[in-house]
């Protein structure tokens, strides 16, 4: 246990050190999310007077959630991508051999994942309090918004990372970033789902992305509702994208890195 | 070889190149219409908003792919010119009797097909899926020049940025700043239902709104010609000022080659 957490560790402090000195891959990891959250807040508030739409906490609120989940997705992507650029500078296939236990290395990648994204929720946050957002929710709601972000961050970097591994090249940075786009982007991002149009409409209700919006959404106003459900789900995510990673990890391995 | 020559030669070249790199038209087809279908999906009801426009999201969306499919075509055209400087062919090139300006119009060839084939596709769906243009057949014309006309001044920047940089990846970081543009724009709302202040300012002393109205004007209003005049105005404006620069650029590459 020791030698997997030892490993991990490093592997960790490693990604985030590499992260947070090298400004080329900071600075779009923070900018993007604050640029959506702009532009979707600032652009579109008006969209709050629309008939039926009823979120107790503003617009604000309302797009920060999804901007919260979005950049905690996209931190897991982003960290898929450094380990496809280990593999093209071979830096992997040394991981591999100086790793005493390899298992370490993937929860070592999931530990960079979430440094990385705790700065950019921490920049979101203050940037959005500072835009006079409206939080209706008591502490263990917000904790467990966060902890429903933390989730979703778990979520993109095991599906990036069994990507990343199985593929080895830079090639399939669509392959890692296009669904996870998609799913969040075919989901309620600027309304709620009862609002869209209908053929959107069917499709949020069968992507589980809506689910945690919304679950997001309810905890921020206050008002809790299906956050179980929604933890549920996105257990479920983690689970079969484990497997995913846990699999290219393995073909990672046959073919030495 | 006369200069109308030199610039077909390299006009020719310039579209088959194009043609030949399969992700450098199909982005440009695919993408700006699967926002376009999701972000009309989500704010469709904003149509109900009192003061909106028009009844149709779509209709007044329908602006939005030609200037995103505009950028894409830019980038991507700017990275063309950026791995010639890389690769050495603009120093070959210039061992050659072939002139400046035969390498820049021939160049934006390339661009000006892949804008035409564009605008093309963009109109072509949109009139499948139901949006009627107010302005008729005359107006899809001049739809089609000012869309073309907008991929030219947009293009003569990516070539700026190439032939400044002489780098594909500092061309392709400009797709960000591009993206900047668009979305802090009337793109989503018309500017007077901007509600946030300093958004409504942005977008008003942001050039793309005023590109983006231009279009929208002749798809959900008819004839405005104030928004066209705008439109056109400013487009070969930017044009202007982007063969101007792109030229000097142009000539300190070629003379430092």
């Amino acid at each position: 246990m020791n030698r997997t957490l030892g490993v991990a560790g490093a592997v960790g402090w490693r990604l985030l050190h590499n992260n947070f000195t090298t400004p080329s891959l900071l600075l779009p990891g923070l900018a993007f999310p604050l640029f959506f959250f702009v532009a979707f807040a600032g652009g579109l508030s008006r969209v709050n007077d629309v008939p039926g739409f009823q979120f107790p906490v503003g617009y604000t609120a309302f797009q920060f959630v999804f901007v919260l989940l979005q950049s905690a997705a996209f931190a897991g992507v982003f960290t898929g991508f450094g380990i496809v650029r280990d593999f093209e500078t071979g830096f992997a296939r040394r991981l591999l051999l100086a790793a005493p236990d390899r298992r370490g290395i993937l929860l070592g990648y999931a530990m960079g994942a979430l440094g990385r994204w705790a700065v950019t929720a921490t920049v979101l946050t203050v940037v959005a309090l500072v835009a006079g957002m409206e939080v209706g929710g008591n502490g263990v709601d917000i904790f467990a918004l966060y902890a429903l972000a933390v989730f979703v961050n778990a979520c993109g970097l095991l599906w990036s990372a069994g990507i990343a591994m199985r593929l080895r090249t830079l090639q399939a940075a669509p392959l890692m970033q296009l669904p996870i786009f998609l799913s969040l982007f075919f989901a309620p991002v600027f309304v709620p789902v009862d609002l869209l149009a209908d053929w959107l409409r069917v499709i949020a209700h069968l992507n589980p992305v809506t689910l945690l919006l919304e679950a997001g959404r309810s905890l921020i106003a206050g008002t809790p509702t299906h956050v179980g459900y929604a933890f549920a789900a996105a257990a479920g995510l983690i689970g079969l994208f484990s497997v995913l990673a846990v699999r290219g990890k393995k073909k990672e391995e046959a073919a030495g890195g | 070889m006369s200069l109308a020559a030199q610039v077909l030669h390299l006009a020719r070249r310039s579209v088959i190149r194009t043609l030949r790199q399969p992700a450098n038209w199909i982005t440009p087809l695919i993408f700006p219409l699967a926002l376009m279908a999701v972000n009309t999906g989500g704010l469709d009801a904003a149509t109900n908003l009192p003061g909106f426009p028009s009844d149709s999201f779509l209709a007044f969306f329908l602006a939005f792919p030609f200037i995103q499919g505009a950028l894409f075509a830019t980038v991507n055209a700017g990275v063309d010119l950026a791995r010639d400087i890389q690769t050495g062919f603009l120093n070959r090139l210039s061992l050659t009797p072939m002139q400046g300006a035969a390498l820049l119009v021939g160049h934006l060839g390339g661009v000006i097909a892949m804008g035409f084939l564009q605008a093309l596709w963009y109109l072509a769906v949109g009139l499948a899926i139901g949006v009627r243009l107010e302005s008729g057949v005359l107006g899809a014309l001049v739809l089609f020049v000012l869309a073309v006309l907008i991929v030219v001044a947009f293009g003569s920047f990516g070539a700026l940025a190439a032939l400044r940089t002489g780098s594909t990846e500092a061309v392709h970081s400009l797709f960000p700043v591009f993206f900047v543009f668009l979305f802090i724009s009337s793109m989503n709302l018309p500017r007077n239902l901007i509600e946030t202040d300093w958004f409504r300012i942005a977008a008003s002393v942001n050039p793309v709104s005023y590109l983006i109205e231009a279009i929208r004007s002749l798809v959900i209003v008819g004839w405005d010609g104030q928004a066209l005049a705008l439109g056109f105005g400013i487009t070969i404006a930017l044009a202007i000022l982007g063969l101007t620069l792109s030229s000097l650029a142009l000539r300190g590459v070629m003379a430092r080659t």
